[in-house]
């Protein structure tokens, strides 16, 4: 058997427990910059996440060929054990997962890390469920590595301390457990109806629910879209977030960037694939719910991101209410629902996590070097870098805002074509097209303010950033400015796995081989009421 | 047995209602008692959508009716899960605490006072 799938998910176990064992440098923050511990936790967490990278490369290329890859743990066999399915959306996430993860890691490593304690272990911890949740290949496993990406973002967000990311830390923290509490209703509901939590048992079995059970089904179906708009902020569940992000510490923010992409990738997993439209007269179809819903959520969510972004009052927020705004502009051109809205969806999320990452670690370079003015948009003494810093935040404002040539363009312009024949054109043209104009306005403005509104009299820092620092945030940047250089193979890559994801039968054919793959019948034996067909086996008689 | 399946439907209902309406309130203690009561009945809810039965065994034994593990299963790794959040959640809302000196959810002491006033 091929042991790649799993080492997504082992490697950053492994590591984790390792820097446990490790240790760190006991919360001096002060003395601990130079510790020797320290000093071996980086160099294995950096050379453990350039692995990562390596391996999701390395999947990437299998799953291009496009096949999908099946671990199956323990080797039992599919519905009744777990699985591991890597297709070409589960690789692209690893890898953009681990793109973003090694130039941050590279960062933290700059000093961020000695001002708690664990930091690289718990940043380990949160790979392994942001991984564990891209290749799961059923539903309860999704809940665990949520789980698992949560307990470890709880304490990354505290991670440096202070009033304002413990106010903050409290309602994270409160509401995410809220949102898990709903996340085990809907999937118990979706047990209890199909007798099954494996993805491909499952699209194989909801469209032959049916009667008052099918509506159950639906209800459970919403609940959880409600669970993941929560976790990928989008409207009207996407308050919590600006506050949250902002209050992180630089590297944590970047990292959390990706995390409202693993609500993105829920919603398309599940409601996309398990409950959508899976042809023929299925009787229960959640397209007919969903599609109406999601769109002008999805629009919502982006007008209300760059509402808020023009009304930031600092670097962070702004950066963290264009979070919201790119969550909305790919969660539209999801809900167009069609394959080359998908492909398009895809490659703007892509960029989208890699250019707010890096516009994250940008906000704080320039906060340091702004005295105790800091991130907030007011004049304050000058930047010591205004060149560097300047064209990073101008590079990264053009392709956030979708100016040509840059990838935030061809991204949208990619969800615009996709959406022409649809009945909500109009207002999808719109709204992204002013999106990305409102987005330029809300960067310029704050660049000016930040660059050119400068005071003579206030104290201002004399040193630059260090080039560690800088290296980390040009790298992410200019990761995805790369896109629009390969845009052509990653554009054929992302219509490849949204056409992947339409194809039910081979899902089923790679996972329930043994079981008669798309027309497998796997043996429910406790179901209450009784078959109609006289049964198979003695248990499946009731009580 | 519609009974015993009555009496748990409306349990789960209500500590699920007692669970979110201590969950709206101002302080973090009671929020963390609903989140607490939130996750039971979320537990029990998992548990008995695998059906009441009784005096069956969860395992096949040839020819007799069987129990559905897996729910069981489910809900053993959700009171793992539950029980780990809850002991963070507990000590955050200790160090909310001692950085803001209060312990009203938002951090704003007044907020607090007036939450308590109404309460009293």
């Amino acid at each position: 058997m091929n042991h790649l799938p799993v080492l997504p998910v082992l490697l950053p176990v492994l590591t984790a427990v390792l820097l446990l064992l490790i240790g760190d440098h006991g919360g001096d923050a002060r003395g601990g910059h130079g510790h020797r511990k320290l000093r071996w936790a980086r160099a294995l967490s950096v050379g453990s996440a350039l692995a990562g990278l390596l391996i999701a490369a390395r999947l990437v290329a299998f799953a291009d060929g496009g096949e999908l890859l099946v671990y199956r743990l323990g080797d039992w066999p599919a519905p009744f054990g777990i699985v591991l399915v890597v297709d070409r959306l589960s690789a692209l996430l690893l890898l953009l997962t681990a793109c973003v993860a090694l130039p941050v890691l590279w960062y933290a490593a700059g000093g961020w890390d000695a001002h708690g304690r664990h930091f690289h272990a718990l940043f380990h911890f949160q790979l392994m469920g942001l991984n564990g949740a891209f290749v799961t290949g059923d539903l309860f496993n999704l809940f665990v590595f949520f789980e698992v990406l949560l307990i470890a973002s709880y304490v990354l967000l505290l991670h440096g301390q202070g009033r304002e990311r413990y106010r903050a830390g409290v309602h994270y923290v409160v509401l995410n457990l809220a949102a898990s509490a709903l996340f085990l209703v809907g999937v118990a509901l979706i047990y209890a109806f199909t007798g099954t939590l494996n993805f491909a048992d499952l699209a194989l079995r909801v469209p032959r629910v049916s009667g008052a059970e099918a509506g159950v089904l639906q209800a459970a179906a919403l609940v959880l879209l409600v669970v993941f708009g929560f976790k990928a902020a989008l409207v009207p569940l996407a308050l919590w977030l600006p506050a949250t992000y902002a209050a992180a510490s630089a590297p944590v923010a970047a990292l959390f960037a990706i995390m409202t992409k693993v609500g993105v990738y829920a919603i398309v997993r599940v409601h996309g694939v398990v409950f959508g439209d899976s042809g023929g007269a299925s009787a229960l179809v959640v397209q007919p719910l969903l599609l109406p819903l999601l769109l002008p959520l999805a629009l919502a969510t982006c007008a209300l991101g760059v509402t808020g972004a023009l009304a930031a009052h600092s670097l962070p927020r702004l950066v963290a209410w264009l979070t919201v705004a790119s969550v909305g502009t790919i969660l539209a051109a999801i809900g167009l629902f069609g394959v080359a809205a998908w492909g398009a969806a895809l490659y703007y999320l892509a960029h989208s996590t890699l250019v707010i990452a890096g516009l994250f670690l940008l906000a704080e370079l320039v906060a340091a070097q702004r005295g105790d003015a800091g991130g907030r948009l007011e004049p304050a003494s000058p930047v010591a870098q205004p060149a560097l810093l300047g064209t990073l935040l101008l590079l990264a404002a053009a392709s956030n805002a979708g100016l040509p040539p840059l990838p935030g363009f061809i991204g949208k312009l990619m969800i615009l074509e996709a959406s022409s024949s649809h009945p909500w054109a109009a207002a999808v043209w719109s709204v992204v097209l002013l999106a990305g104009f409102f987005t330029l306005v809300g960067l310029a403005r704050a660049g000016s303010i930040l660059f050119w509104h400068t005071r003579a009299d206030a104290p201002g820092s004399a040193s630059g950033a260090s080039p560690r620092l800088v290296a980390a945030t040009v790298a992410l940047l200019g990761a995805g400015v790369a896109m629009s250089v390969f845009a052509a193979p990653l554009q054929r890559y992302t219509l490849d796995a949204a056409r992947q994801l339409g194809d039910r039968a081979a899902y089923a054919r790679a996972v329930l081989p043994e079981t008669g793959g798309e027309r497998a019948v796997t043996t429910r034996p406790y179901r209450v009421t009784p078959p109609r067909t006289p049964p198979p086996t003695p248990q499946e008689v009731p009580r | 047995m519609t009974s015993l399946e009555f009496l748990l439907a409306s349990g789960i209902g209500w500590v699920t209602a007692c669970g979110i309406w201590l969950l709206l309130r101002g302080r973090t203690f009671p929020v963390v008692l609903g989140l607490t009561l939130l996750g039971y009945a979320v537990n029990v809810f998992i548990f008995a959508m695998g059906r009441l039965w009784s005096g069956v065994p969860p395992i096949l034994a040839g020819g007799s009716a069987v129990a559905d593990p897996l729910p069981q299963a489910l809900v053993l790794t959700a009171i793992v899960i539950g029980f780990a959040t809850t002991g963070f959640v507990i000590e955050l809302a200790l160090r909310s605490h001692h950085e803001s000196g209060t312990d009203q959810v938002d951090g704003r002491p007044e907020a607090a006072r007036r939450d308590g006033e109404g309460a009293a």
